[in-house]
């Protein structure tokens, strides 16, 4: 394997006792699509900000594109793209002025810009807004700017940071067609989330995070595979008696999961289960069989759902 | 995967300063409106009205009111413009909008953002003087062939005060907090105590210490002996000078070690 992208040993950052990042180790190799999966304080953004060269951190070892960023800070900034968690747009400026300045920053001569905005803008389906005030657009087309503005300067990788959190389903949808165009053109994407829909959709790899600290690395369907059954049967009896038939049911599931509104049964057949219960005379008021997901994983890893 | 050239530029600030000034068309006109309204309502209400009483008295230094003030005014001009355009952008881009964060994510350095916050100002600052010097000379106020002077005189001032606000300005995160004591601790008592509007041994001594800290005072002397016969000693004029570089370099300084802090979290 060629040298890794981004090489971590024992990345670790401390915010006076907090410990925020905890020694954690990873690799991304070129023109991989790699996240960071986890709650809300796992780590994720501190470990972002590390690896984006603004933030320094308290001990290990990390290289980007072989270099180190404690040293070389604006080097490597200039080989990527980042997307924060929150859009931070000129919003007294237009479209296409925040497209045209953000590449000023990285140096890029005016005619490079220039030539470079009409593609950025039809990517980011923004033809019609280039001359609009930031101040008037959308939360979906601020978020959808903010990527083509870092788009630029053709970054080697691209760092997005939670970049569908407060859009709707359909402008979300939008966002990922877009970065999975960006996949296949070969970009190298980081990404955090906390929604396993987004995580298994564009990740080819990823870890879960919690507490600073890697429960897991792999692809989806890997993590999937290892750390859950094929099917889960999410059954509800209300909230009185869910608790009560936890016992009942655990001899028949090969796991289970007790929510606060609904029980979770692992199994490898999710109808055959259910067959099963209904044949002990048991009914839920509702249930829904579906595939093991990466809530599952993380459930699992950690006993705790993603969104809380 | 492309043949730009990247590599961080040396002249960071200066992206960063074409940026404010985009920022700063979008009010082009009430910029420039701004810039000719203020001094002519200085010089009709207190230069024409105060100053027909004064120069009924035979003026002040030996000269009309109206070049006794119109340094002072034009510095003061200067320090109001140039601390607005560094105080509302650096609030904006640490907490209103955060652009900060977005240009700290380019190869662009702490140090860039700062000095290009400040160079933008001083550009905007420098366009308020020249309007308001011309204003001034229309109306008569300047009589000297060195009256031109006093506007790199003003623009000192316009620097020493930016420097200061903009390290302020980052320091002191609550907004409320900022605006209740610079507005009301700094600059009402700076343009009151400066020796503006009469000069500064008037007041008894211990009043004279607001003049002797504040750049506008520093600003007006210096302002005033290169206009018209001010009598300043060589020493007197280099202390003035030295205050305002003082004010600048430790200002600068400041901002650069309190923009890297805040923009590395």
């Amino acid at each position: 394997m060629s040298e890794p992208l981004i090489h971590a040993r024992g990345l670790t950052k401390t915010y006076g006792d907090f410990v925020a990042v905890d020694g954690i180790d990873f690799d991304v190799a070129k023109g991989e699509s790699f996240g960071f999966l986890g709650p809300n304080g796992a780590g994720k953004s501190t470990t972002m900000r590390i690896i984006g060269a603004t933030s320094v951190r308290t001990s290990g070892t990390l290289t980007i594109l072989g270099k180190d960023p404690e040293v070389n800070g604006p080097q490597i900034r200039a080989h990527l793209g980042v997307v924060p968690q929150q859009d931070n747009l000129d919003v007294e400026l237009t479209v296409s002025e925040n497209i045209y300045i953000y590449g000023r920053y990285f140096g890029l001569s005016s005619s490079f810009i220039n030539k470079k905005i009409p593609e950025l803008l039809e990517f980011a389906q923004l033809e019609e807004k280039k001359d609009t005030k930031v101040q008037a657009l959308s939360g979906g087309m601020k978020r959808r700017l903010t990527i083509a503005r870092s788009l630029v300067s053709e970054p080697d990788i691209l760092m997005l940071d939670e970049p569908t959190t407060g859009l709707d389903p359909q402008a979300r949808h939008i966002l990922w067609d877009r970065l999975f165009r960006l996949k296949e053109q070969g970009v190298t994407l980081l990404i955090t989330t906390h929604y396993m829909d987004e995580a298994e959709q564009l990740c080819d790899r990823l870890i879960v995070m919690d507490k600073g600290k890697i429960m897991a690395e792999n692809s989806p369907a890997q993590l999937i595979k290892d750390y859950s059954t094929k099917e889960v049967l999410e059954v509800r009896f209300g909230s009185e008696r869910n608790h009560e038939m936890v016992d009942v049911l655990r001899p028949l599931a090969e796991r289970i999961e007790v929510l606060p509104d609904r029980l979770l049964l692992y199994a490898e057949d999710g109808e055959k289960l259910l067959e099963q219960i209904s044949a002990k005379g048991i009914h839920p008021n509702t249930s829904l069989v579906r595939r093991s997901s990466l809530e599952d994983v993380f459930l699992r890893l950690t006993g705790r759902t993603l969104v809380e | 995967m492309s043949d730009v050239i990247r590599k961080p530029s040396r002249y960071g600030a200066m992206h960063v300063a074409e940026a404010r000034i985009r920022n700063m068309f979008k009010w082009v006109w009430i910029i420039l409106f701004a810039a000719v309204i203020n001094p002519t309502l200085y010089l009709v209400s207190i230069g024409i009205g105060v100053g027909s009483l004064i120069d009924a008295n035979k003026g002040v230094n030996g000269v009309s009111y109206l070049t006794f003030l119109a340094p002072a005014l034009l510095a003061s001009a200067a320090i109001q413009g140039s601390s607005d355009e560094v105080v509302f952008p650096t609030m904006a881009g640490f907490k209103w909008e955060r652009t900060f964060f977005g240009m700290r994510s380019t190869p662009i350095t702490a140090r860039q953002i700062s000095l290009g916050i400040f160079l933008a100002a001083m550009v905007r600052t420098t366009v308020s003087v020249v309007i308001y010097w011309v204003v001034l000379d229309i109306s008569g106020a300047l009589e000297s062939d060195t009256a031109w002077l006093a506007m790199p005189a003003a623009l000192f001032a316009g620097a020493a005060m930016a420097a200061v606000m903009l390290a302020l300005a980052a320091k002191i995160e609550k907004e409320d907090f900022f605006f209740m004591i610079v507005g009301r601790f700094i600059m009402i008592p700076m343009f009151l105590f400066s020796g503006t509007f009469y000069p500064l041994s008037q007041m008894p001594v211990f009043l004279q210490f607001f003049g002797w800290i504040s750049p506008l005072w520093h600003a007006t002397e210096i302002g005033r002996y290169l206009t018209y016969d001010y009598p300043l000693s060589g020493p007197t004029l280099t202390m003035h000078f030295g205050v305002l570089v003082i004010m600048v370099v430790v200002g600068l300084t400041a901002s650069f070690k309190i923009f890297a802090t805040r923009l590395e979290k």
